[in-house]
């Protein structure tokens, strides 16, 4: 067990290793219990313009009961947080965000949505905020989980494609379920009322799932070139230093209108300094703070970046990692050096992700 | 028990030191050979990799030996005492679970000469080294 944003929680159940944790994840099916995270309700009339001035997502076109991958951004155009937002309509959005910004998500909110309702954008309709409290998240994740759950419920999965979501009846429970994940495996999460969390827990944990912890899904977002906020994402990154310009919707690019957009649309114009690419180091895994610099018998040794992740990838045999390196030295193929216990190792950039997502887009 | 079997041991002396590495001293050779304990390799989990000295560096006590890495972490090994690394278990390299196996037999990690045997008594026993991590 390990402390994590307030929460006591494991890194492996059981006598399961981490390294058979993953591989039973990427080849079968694991649960893992998110329920950390924090779940919230976006409703009211303005619902969409209040979420599209926090973000630089396109909400108004996307459909109801689908979901995507989005930032809240601060005035300078820094990540606060990364975020799934799902639509149900116009007017309902339901919003997860990471255990560990809660505090600084929750006063974000409550800040914004005060400006929003006293303004004269709000005045149309207010928005409320509500933290779904004590409520349950589960991440069903790999390659048979579909099949386990079809046989609890009679709703037809394979209506269900990567990033919707639906109320499913799931034995007697009715459930939203969102298909998608952070594994790069197809899966589920499903979000669970307070008094039902223990009995869906034991639901969907019967054989031949699996329960996997902290470990695993770390190394399972990363083989999937997935940020962790807090390693890879901060407040001073942008989305498109991130790599992330494409959640950024293709209008807004052109009119703005969201907090942060003057960096963020200067930035996509004229490029980032730095940005997030993918690295396979040689011998040696690289964590964390490795600093990247210039290739072996370069000239000079000069710094060009910083690790953000990295592991040594239990499905493909090789030391992955994240990290933010200066623009020119960010294309594919390019050889740089990783310092790793004050040794120089050679390192590649490689297009992330490293691991190719199975994702049911049917 | 039998009486030869205490009298090879006697030749043996097993000390630890708080960064939970564990050295069989051989007085007769005036070798250690190095590991890391098995509440190490329990706390680390899955040993996926291990980064090993030059044979023939000379080490001082506390010197930074090389590295264990699990998936979620590395950790540093220290060299416990002073002296020349004569061998590395290379069969590491091909195979790092020896250390969740039998990390104070098979998955041995060096074996170093020692300069100045004397380091031995420094080190904890067993009891100590226990003590250290149980409260």
């Amino acid at each position: 067990m390990v402390p994590f944003a307030g929460y006591s929680m494991p890194l492996s159940y059981g006598d399961v290793g981490q390294v058979a944790s993953h591989h039973y994840v990427r080849t079968k099916v694991g649960l893992f219990d998110v329920g950390h995270m924090v779940q919230s309700n976006f409703r009211g009339k303005t619902a969409t313009e209040f979420l599209e001035w926090l973000t630089p997502s396109s909400l108004s076109s996307l459909k109801p009961y689908s979901s995507t991958l989005s930032v809240l951004l601060n005035d300078k155009g820094g990540i606060i947080d990364d975020t799934i937002i799902t639509k149900h309509a116009q007017d309902a959005f339901y919003v997860v965000t990471n255990a560990g910004r809660r505090d600084e998500d929750l006063s974000w909110f409550a800040q914004k949505l005060e400006e929003w309702n006293s303004g004269d954008r709000g005045k149309d309709g207010p928005v409320e905020h509500e933290v779904l409290e004590g409520w349950g998240l589960l991440a069903l994740q790999g390659p048979e989980a579909a099949s386990y759950l079809q046989g609890l419920t009679s709703f037809d999965l394979r209506q269900l494609t990567f990033g919707t979501s639906a109320f499913v009846p799931i034995e007697g429970f009715n459930l939203h379920v969102a298909r998608g994940g952070y594994t790069g495996e197809d899966g589920f999460e499903i979000s669970v009322p307070p008094s039902q969390t223990v009995e869906v827990a034991q639901l969907l944990s019967r054989p031949p799932v699996q329960l996997a912890g902290l470990g695993a899904r770390d190394s399972l977002r990363l083989e999937a070139g997935m940020c962790l906020y807090g390693n890879d994402l901060d407040e001073t990154t942008t989305p498109v230093e991130a790599g992330l310009s494409w959640v950024i919707g293709k209008e807004r690019k052109e009119n703005g209108g969201f907090i942060g957009a003057e960096i963020v649309l200067k930035q996509l114009k004229e490029g980032p300094s730095r940005r997030r690419v993918g690295l396979i180091v040689e011998g040696v895994p690289a964590r964390q703070g490795a600093k990247i610099y210039t290739p072996l018998g370069h000239e000079e040794q000069q710094q060009l970046g910083v690790v953000t992740s990295g592991i040594p990838s239990p499905t493909l045999g090789k030391n992955i990692a994240m990290g933010y390196i200066q623009s020119g030295w960010h294309k594919k193929g390019t050889e740089v050096a990783v310092e790793v216990r004050k040794q120089l190792r050679k390192a590649v950039l490689t297009p992330m992700p490293f691991y190719k997502p199975n994702y049911w887009r049917g | 028990m039998r009486t030869g079997a205490v009298f090879t041991r006697l030749a043996h002396t097993k000390r630890y030191t708080a960064e939970h590495e564990v050295v069989n001293f051989d007085d007769e050779t005036g070798v250690g050979i190095v590991s890391i304990t098995d509440h190490a390799q329990s706390v680390l989990g899955d040993v996926v990799f291990v980064e090993l000295p030059q044979v023939g560096t000379e080490v001082s006590q506390g010197d930074q030996l090389g590295a264990v890495e699990s998936v979620k972490a590395a950790s540093d090994i220290y060299a416990p005492v002073s002296g020349k690394v004569e061998e590395i278990n290379e069969t590491l390299a091909g195979e790092p679970g020896l250390l969740n196996k039998s990390p104070e037999d098979k998955g041995w990690l060096c074996k170093i000469k020692l300069s100045d045997p004397s380091e031995m008594d420094k080190l904890m026993t067993f009891e100590e080294y226990k003590s250290t991590y149980e409260e």
